[in-house]
């Protein structure tokens, strides 16, 4: 018997083009280049409702040469959003962290924004599944 | 609902451009607004949406969250310090409560 | 019979079987995966072990003859019947049992002895405290008494968790040698929660030994036992551990792993650095390494059944050469050690009439180690059918549980090595005809999903009162068809509810008998077991 997610009830998943579409608000209509950016989730959840993910960006994180924000995007749950990290010189590094709900199997994606305005992709696919059995 | 309760874990003292790590917790439900109660009426969405973390009264790293975010939302990240100072760290919930905790460190 | 057992074994000596051309300063002895199993035992290898995408067709996914042809070992032989399943039920009858942890005590002071205390590493690769009528009274504490007198150095673990935090905890403080999970992490504040890796001087040479604890031990296990700390394979951590032992000075690096084969395949192909992979959790007994970006992939087996030395040449702070043998434990041919039989003996003493207690008789093999149906599953299935009173039985394909032989007697041990734990209970439940198929879904992408690191081993799941199409190749939502209900003949169907019995599920609040009292009434009113071959799952594509 399967783990209850807390979303609950009965949810159509995040079309593709819902997500596409945030993706697109987030970096100004382009679709963002892979590199640079790198996520890192599980590749089989322990428990759907925390899942950790974290994220880490390439950027010397100087005044004029840092990384504005990372978008944290989940395309099977029912709403893609998941979270904005917003970082500023002060940070140091571009890396973050947090724990989030995934209803289902699906790709987590994070979309990094350099100060330039150019914005780059990950993403990982994160199995939910009912668990059980082992050798 | 308890009072929600934020948690942080930051080192005491740090050198002069170190970059160091902090850790954040806040215990909260982080109701999504897509379930249900017993009786089949949705339990309406009520979650912690904004998280700030000032250093000296200059913000150092924000995170916008929405109903994703697990309940007792957790955050890490990074802060480059040059000088002793007080970290602030502030969520902001739906009903427009803020909760804050602050931390001090010493730069040698 | 007496003779031509005795003709078989002559060709068998304790000198033969032990005895090895040694090769440089250090030897590693690895055994993994001993399920509690004290006594000698019957343990059939699997007739079916499928490799899905690049590693269909390679070791251990390859089993009876072909197996005995890509080792070139004679049918028949010593080694035929310890590695594979063929020819199993007369061979057995010829070779007699394997394992015992007396014969293992004789083998690790032999090889001290010859090789040098001083010179080896004894490293126990994890699912040791579990899989015995005794180990499940006693917590652990028979095997981990036994385990402390043989002076392990290092260990990692899957099924020990599933005792619980406390209890884990309670014995790791006290273990006099090192319990090593690089890949555990305390789940609140996201900080390493065991001891990563240890540095050994041996032989000379320092040897870092990095441990990796079953990735999958909160999902395939009660999370709920774990609550406070998290897994995964995390495979930067090992990078960063392999970097560190070698900035530290490490001249040998070795993974003791329980991530499966497959797992530590495509993680020793990514990850540098990593001289020996002792592997672990799915059972496999390959009599040579499968050598992978230069690491040594070792797989030693399970329940006691075979001991690894792995002889390695350090020469200018690297390995330069190596030797291996699988040592495979015929119970008949090495002495047992005396003080260790007595220690077993001590052990056992408080619970030998309830071990010996007989419940029934088989006039069929019964083991359960291969991809789908083994017949003591399907006396487990037919029994919470029947007990339990439902149309469909499920029984979690587990890679543990002991084989018997036809003519025997099952024992009250015999039962409980094949469903001792710490979460027994048999549930009965309403499923729908689509939850019922989303399980097996579910379980098969478990096993047979294209990517290793999305595999947690074990076997699928065993079914009673249905039958089934699979075809392993395809994608999650693919691979299961034509579930049919056997009693009627008819389709499953997607929603309509069907009375499903199982046991072993990973949520806390699962009620019912214990499994074990569940097979032991079936066996009162059915004291005899006969079990033809299982049909009801084909295997397509
Ligand atoms: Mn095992
Ligand atoms: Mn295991």
């Amino acid at each position: 018997a399967a783990a209850f997610i807390t979303f609950g009830g009965q949810l159509a998943h995040a079309a593709a083009a819902e997500t596409e579409e945030a993706i697109k608000a987030f970096s100004g209509g382009a679709m963002p280049e892979s590199g640079k950016i790198s996520l890192e989730a599980p590749e089989i959840a322990e428990n759907g409702n925390t899942v950790p993910v974290s994220v880490s960006v390439d950027s010397p994180m100087t005044a004029d040469n840092y990384v504005e924000s990372v978008l944290i995007l989940a395309e099977g749950n029912p709403s893609p959003a998941v979270a904005t990290f917003h970082f500023t010189a002060m940070s140091g590094e571009a890396a973050a962290k947090t724990r989030i709900r995934l209803a289902k199997t699906q790709n987590v994606i994070a979309v990094a924004k350099m100060s330039d305005g150019t914005t780059f992709m990950d993403k990982k696919e994160v199995k939910v599944t009912i668990g059980g059995c082992g050798g | 609902m308890a009072a929600p309760k934020p948690r942080v874990k930051v080192p005491k003292k740090a050198s002069k451009g170190e970059v160091v790590t902090l850790k954040t917790l806040i215990s909260h439900p982080m109701e999504s607004g897509q379930r249900k109660d017993k009786q089949g009426n949705p339990i309406p969405r009520k979650i912690i949406n904004k998280f700030t973390c000032e250093y000296n009264g200059q913000v150092v790293f924000s995170c916008d969250m929405d109903p994703a975010v697990s309940a007792n939302p957790y955050l890490e990240f990074t802060a480059k310090v040059e000088d002793s100072g007080t970290f602030k760290f502030t969520w902001v919930d739906d009903d427009g409560s803020a909760y804050t905790t602050e931390k001090k460190l010493a730069v040698e | 019979g007496g003779w031509s057992k005795l003709m078989a074994q002559q060709g068998l000596s304790e000198d033969t079987l032990l005895s090895m051309e040694p090769k440089g300063n250090l030897t590693l002895v690895h055994i993994t995966d001993i399920h509690a199993q004290l006594k000698p035992l019957y343990f059939r290898e699997p007739s079916i072990n499928l490799g899905i995408g690049d590693v269909n067709g390679l070791p251990p996914h390859v089993t009876g003859a072909d197996f005995l042809k890509l080792y070139d070992i004679e049918p028949g032989s010593p080694d035929a019947y310890a590695l594979t399943s063929e020819d199993f039920v007369s061979l057995a009858k010829t070779y007699g049992r394997m394992g015992g942890m007396d014969r293992v005590a004789t083998i690790i002071k032999r090889i001290r002895s010859e090789r040098g205390a001083d010179n080896c590493l004894l490293l126990d690769g994890g699912d040791t405290w579990q899989g015995s009528y005794t180990a499940n009274k006693t917590l652990g504490e028979d095997m981990i008494t036994v385990m402390n007198s043989l002076e392990p150095d290092a260990m990692t673990g899957h099924w020990e968790f599933t005792y619980g935090t406390d209890r884990v905890q309670e014995v790791i403080d006290a273990l006099p040698f090192a319990f090593l999970g690089s890949n555990i992490y305390d789940n609140e504040w996201d900080e390493p929660a065991f001891e990563a890796w240890k540095m050994f001087e041996r032989g000379g040479s320092k040897i870092a030994v990095i441990g990796q604890a079953f990735p999958y031990t909160p999902i395939a296990n009660p999370r709920w036992m774990i609550p406070g700390w998290s897994f995964g394979i995390r495979e930067e951590d090992i990078a960063k551990h392999v970097e560190e032992a070698r900035a530290e000075g490490a001249e040998v690096v070795v993974l003791l792993s329980h991530n499966g084969f497959d797992v530590d395949r495509k993680l020793a192909s990514r990850v540098d650095g990593i001289d020996v992979v002792l592997t672990g959790h799915t059972h496999d007994a390959l009599p040579e390494p499968v050598i992978v970006n230069g690491t040594l992939v070792i797989a030693s087996g399970s329940n006691g059944k075979f001991v690894s030395r792995v002889d390695l040449d350090v020469k200018d702070g690297k390995v330069a050469g190596y030797g291996y043998r699988l040592i495979p434990v015929f119970s008949d041919v090495i002495t047992p050690d005396a003080d260790m039989a007595a220690l077993i003996d001590e052990v056992r003493a408080p619970f030998a009439d309830e071990l010996s207690r007989k419940i029934g008789t088989t006039e069929s093999l019964l083991y359960r180690r291969g991809n789908f149906n083994g017949t003591f599953d399907d006396l487990i299935c037919q029994a919470l059918l029947e007990e339990r009173d439902a149309q469909i039985s499920l029984s979690p394909g587990f890679r543990w549980g002991t084989s018997l032989l036809p003519g025997q007697d099952i024992t009250v041990e015999d039962l409980h090595n094949a469903c001792a734990m710490t979460y027994p209970a048999a549930y009965r439940s309403q499923m729908s005809g689509q939850t019922i198929k989303d399980i097996l879904e579910d379980v098969g992408d478990n096993l047979f999903n294209k990517d290793p690191y999305y595999q947690q081993g074990g076997d699928m799941v065993r079914v009673g009162g249905m039958g089934y199409t699979i075809d392993p190749n395809k994608e999650i939502g693919e691979r299961i068809s034509g579930m049919t209900l056997l009693a009627t003949g008819e389709a499953i169907d997607p929603a309509k509810d069907y009375t499903v019995a199982g046991w072993a599920s990973v949520n806390e609040d699962t009620e019912g008998p214990a499994i074990w009292d569940v097979v032991e009434n079936h066996l009162s009113k059915h004291p005899t077991v006969k079990l033809p071959d299982n049909q009801s799952v084909k295997v397509v594509g």
